[in-house]
């Protein structure tokens, strides 16, 4: 049964995290007879486990239900997934550019986060069309119309029609599927046209390559066709296409506005990039799809394994998680200090930790990491401009003429009473404040521009802990911005650790440096001989610290029946020596080159 | 038949001192049938086929052990083993449990080495430190171990207390000195999970001297015990001419040895086995089988060489290169060169070409030095 254009929505939802996006789901697969409740498993679109820990959802996915609506035709809703985090902002628009509508989620309790607001503006941008739906209505704590009134001031939409629903319990479900029937409208495009589909997610399976996932905007597909990526030129053939019922399940074709997945022998997720178009190799679009752009990694940092004999191991890895992640980005590097490891971006700081939680946990890899870092523009006193992730490539200060960082707009919304605490980590984060926007007389939205190296260095913890979790941050890249920067290198026992040298603005040179040392002094342990920790921009010392000698390490008693005590004893001190890189003279444990991250 | 080593467990203490983690206990009323079980133990290993060149009995405290029980514990072992002539036979004492009866029983059962706790001459810390005796009161008892005839007497300092100034400690060594026992061990203080000081620590209230201060009271004892005509032989003991504890040399110099008791430890033909801990258990299991074997461990070539070195460099004049020849067939520095080369210039350790042995730096930090050693 073939269900025509005209009964077919493509609709997102847009939430914070923890406003019960993934329920809401569940609920509308369950209410559709899409998947029965035993088939639930809590909440079906979030398939890592590392997604269901930490409540996100990380890669957008899909969905298609079938629903029977009060006029007594059946409808074909398309639920598309979209990630909830800021660094996964251009997937979340190109999940929105396979839209027609959203339901923009809010807790009737919390009211509208910094993220939602965020999303909610992209999805204007789209032109969809929005159903406010106010979630959670169930709680003691619900005050709905006062979150009604926050969508009405904050986002300017009219919420007098506003859904009261509670996903958890089941209340209004009905009510939400039959306002995507009634408000969102069917897709346009015609099927006779030249094919475009835009890529909004892409899956790695071992068996059938690349699968793009895909939102058919003109035009048909269907195996044995030819088509091409339209940014790269690349050509394949079509060897199966299908829908997400929510399992895949092939089907003849996809038409002009429906979603599902084309199969066509793509080694690679590289070429299934997230925005481009798909056309027809022989009778291609004359133009691509608009607002396609390549993933940029912005934060970089070393990844080694803890064991040098894991290298191969830690590669294979890397290359495994890059088949389902086209932002991940590696190559090879060496480090005097910690050997052979790679150089990895990565669009984020949750998309860094991520990475890094899979490779220890699924690959069983102990890594040691080092600062995440941004990327700097230089531009040196011959003229040359570079771009440098790694403070260990820093030229020399003599030939740098000026440096430039990667500035963000953040916005940040907050309870009133915390605008004072925020308004002063922004300013010991050398933001620049934009302005400051009543939301309501509770609620405040502030909007800074900040060098992005500030925010990945510990700026959300501070957030959190100086509004108690009350505050909720969006970001956006904003360009290159002149800065007075300069490297820190530190050198322990007089020899330069190249893993440990960090880029910082030079008022706060003196303080972190300082603060560096002395984490250091703590986490190194004695030796027979003192050692020096020092930090320095350039020649000059700017900071110090003192390991003493450690004097005494002997047990005072062994007899008969000491031996096999006293030897486990001594093994285990053996055992902790093993755990540590040797530093010319000075053996360091590997929770010293996370030191640097822990500061702050 | 070959020699070997007997030590004795007896578990019991009048009260348990704020820095021990031995295996003791207070519950006296143990005692009678701990001391049958001790005899079973002794019955079932007398067919064992050597020759005991050394029997030391610890603790605990065995003065806990009354006039009559001491002597027929001495019985039970000579009933049982080949006894050599004339070996060092010690037991451990507490100046509080000493009794002239007591001292006139051991000697008649020829006990000729007695080990008296005495920690230190200052009352206060005694006190502090959960003795139940005073200096006054060791002195009475060290004067009466001597007219009851022992001319051999260890006695055991800790230095490195709560609140220990060098001068105290340094005052209680001259103390001793006038004493002139023929052996005197010097234990730094450890603080060992499951004692009263362990718990004090974890709560930051046990003020102990610093590093330094510590160090400088065990180089100062060595000094001043040199001075007075003792050898510093082995990282905490020091003796007289030719008072080196003969029992204690057999775990240094890789020597075997039966011990008996609860949780007692035993060295013979490689293996390593124990009894159990607890000395509930002991008397069960003991009363059970016979015996009280908790484990046994079978020492690889490589356990038993790294054993022989890191008990070997505990004594002052190192490790013989030539008895490591002659136990294993390999050179010494063919199986250890790179470590020992590792820690010469560490300054851990010197190597004169007969003996490997601890620098006085090494003395300080003799553990960096034997883990290196270790498989």
């Amino acid at each position: 049964m073939k269900i025509p254009q005209d009964r077919i929505r493509n609709f997102c939802i847009i939430a914070h995290i923890d406003h019960g996006k993934s329920t809401l789901a569940d609920r509308l697969l369950e209410y559709t007879g899409t998947i029965s409740e035993r088939e639930i498993k809590e909440q079906v679109l979030d398939r890592m486990d590392l997604e269901r820990e930490r409540g996100i959802t990380i890669k957008a996915k899909a969905v298609r239900m079938i629903y029977r609506a009060e006029d007594g035709s059946d409808y074909l809703l398309n639920l598309i997934d979209t990630p909830g985090h800021v660094d996964f902002n251009y997937e979340v628009s190109r999940s929105l550019a396979a839209c027609e509508g959203v339901l923009l989620v809010v807790d009737a309790s919390q009211g509208i986060e910094a993220q939602t607001l965020a999303n909610t503006y992209l999805a204007l941008e789209h032109d969809l069309e929005i159903i406010p739906v106010i979630n959670k209505i169930d709680l003691p704590s619900a005050e709905p119309e006062r979150v009604r009134r926050e969508i009405e001031e904050v986002i300017g939409l009219p919420a007098d029609d506003a859904l009261l629903i509670s996903a958890k319990e089941g209340i209004g479900i009905k009510e939400v599927l039959d306002a995507i029937v009634k408000k969102i409208p069917s897709p346009k495009g015609s099927e006779s046209d030249p094919l475009r589909a835009l890529i909004f997610d892409s899956l790695y399976d071992s068996y059938k390559g690349a699968i793009a996932f895909v939102r058919i905007v003109e035009g048909k597909i269907e195996p044995g066709q030819k088509i091409k990526m339209m940014s790269t030129g690349k050509i394949f053939e079509v060897t199966e296409v299908g829908i997400f019922s929510p399992e895949m399940v092939s089907v003849d074709s996809l038409r002009a506005g429906e979603v599902g997945y084309v199969v066509a022998g793509i080694k690679n997720v590289k070429d299934t990039r997230v925005g481009d178009t798909i056309t027809d190799a022989e009778n291609p679009a004359k133009e691509p799809l608009p607002g396609y752009k390549k993933a940029v990694p912005m934060v970089f940092c070393g990844v080694y394994p803890a064991d040098g004999e894991d290298y191969e191991k830690l590669r294979e890895a890397l290359e495994k998680l890059q088949l389902n992640d086209a932002s991940l980005f590696f190559e090879p590097e060496t480090s005097a200090a910690l050997g052979f490891g790679f150089r990895c971006g990565f669009l984020g700081l949750l998309h860094m930790e991520i990475v890094q939680e899979r490779l220890e946990r699924e690959y069983g890899i102990n890594l040691i990491t080092t600062a995440p870092s941004v990327v700097y523009k230089i531009k040196k006193t011959n003229g040359e401009e570079v771009m440098v992730d790694n403070p260990t490539n820093f030229p020399e200060p003599s030939k740098i003429e000026h440096i430039e960082e990667p500035y963000v707009e953040a916005s940040i919304m907050l309870p009133a009473e915390y605008v004072g605490a925020v308004m002063e980590l922004c300013q010991e984060k050398r933001g620049n404040f934009k302005d400051m926007q009543y939301l309501s007389e509770k609620r405040v939205v502030l909007r800074y521009e900040i060098p992005l190296s500030e925010i990945i260095y510990d700026f959300f913890n501070q957030l959190k802990s100086r509004t108690k979790g009350y505050a909720s941050l969006d970001y956006e890249v904003i360009g290159y911005r002149k800065s007075d920067l300069c490297k820190v290198d530190i050198l322990i026992n007089g020899e330069l650790v190249d893993a440990l040298s960090f880029i910082v603005h030079r008022e706060k040179a003196y303080s972190r440096a300082r603060q560096l040392v002395e984490k250091l002094k703590e986490v190194i342990p004695r030796h027979l001989f003192e050692i020096p920790i020092q930090a320095a921009i350039g020649g000059r010392i700017i900071a110090r610290e003192t390991i003493k000698a450690l004097r005494k390490n002997v047990l005072a008693k062994c007899y008969g029946g000491d031996v096999t005590r006293k030897k486990k004893l001594l093994e285990k001190q053996k055992e902790g020596k093993k755990r540590m890189r040797q530093l010319g003279k000075v053996e360091v444990p590997q929770e010293a080159f996370m030191s640097v991250l822990k500061m702050g | 038949m070959d020699a070997i080593a007997l030590y004795i467990h007896v578990p019991f203490c009048i009260k348990k001192c704020a820095y021990c983690d031995f295996n003791s206990y207070t519950e006296l009323e143990y005692v009678p049938l701990y001391l049958d079980s001790l005899k079973r133990e002794i019955s079932f290993y007398s067919n064992i086929e050597r020759t005991i060149s050394s029997i030391y009995i610890g603790g605990g405290t065995p003065t806990v052990l009354n006039e009559k029980e001491l002597p027929s514990l001495v019985d039970a072992v000579r009933g049982a083993f080949n006894i050599s002539p004339g070996l060092e036979f010690t037991v451990e004492a507490n100046p509080e449990t000493i009794t002239r009866e007591k001292l006139k029983v051991l000697r008649e059962a020829g006990v000729n080495r007695l080990s008296l706790g005495l920690q230190s001459f200052d009352d206060k810390l005694l006190k502090a430190i959960g003795r139940i005796h005073t200096a006054e009161g060791f002195l009475k008892k060290f004067f009466m171990a001597r007219e009851a005839g022992f001319d051999n007497i260890n006695v055991d300092l800790i230095f490195g207390l709560p609140q220990q100034k060098v001068e105290d400690f340094c005052d209680s060594l001259k103390k001793l000195l006038d004493l002139s026992p023929e052996h005197v061990s010097c234990y730094s203080l450890s603080v060992e999970e499951g004692t009263k000081f362990y718990e004090l620590k974890e709560k930051g209230l046990l003020f102990l001297p610093s590093e330094d201060e510590e160090r400088m009271m065990y180089h100062s004892a060595r000094r001043i015990l040199e001075e007075g005509g003792y050898s510093h032989y082995e990282i905490s003991n020091f003796a007289k001419p030719g008072r080196e504890c003969r029992h204690n040399l057999v775990y240094w110099t890789y020597g075997e040895y039966l011990g008996l008791g609860a949780g007692a430890h035993s060295f013979i033909d490689g293996v390593r086995f124990y009894n159990v801990y607890d000395f509930k258990d002991y008397i069960e299991k003991v009363k059970e089988k016979g015996s009280a074997v908790e484990n046994r461990e079978k020492l690889s070539g490589e356990d038993q060489q790294a054993e022989f070195i890191i008990l070997g460099l505990r004594l002052v004049k190192g490790v013989d290169k030539t008895l490591f020849y002659r136990k294993f067939g390999k050179e010494l520095d063919s199986v250890y060169g790179d470590a020992i080369k590792r820690l010469k210039e560490k300054e851990l350790i010197v190597d004169d070409g007969k003996y490997v042995k601890l620098t006085e730096k090494g003395l300080d930090l003799a553990n960096e030095a034997f883990i290196e050693f270790l498989p």
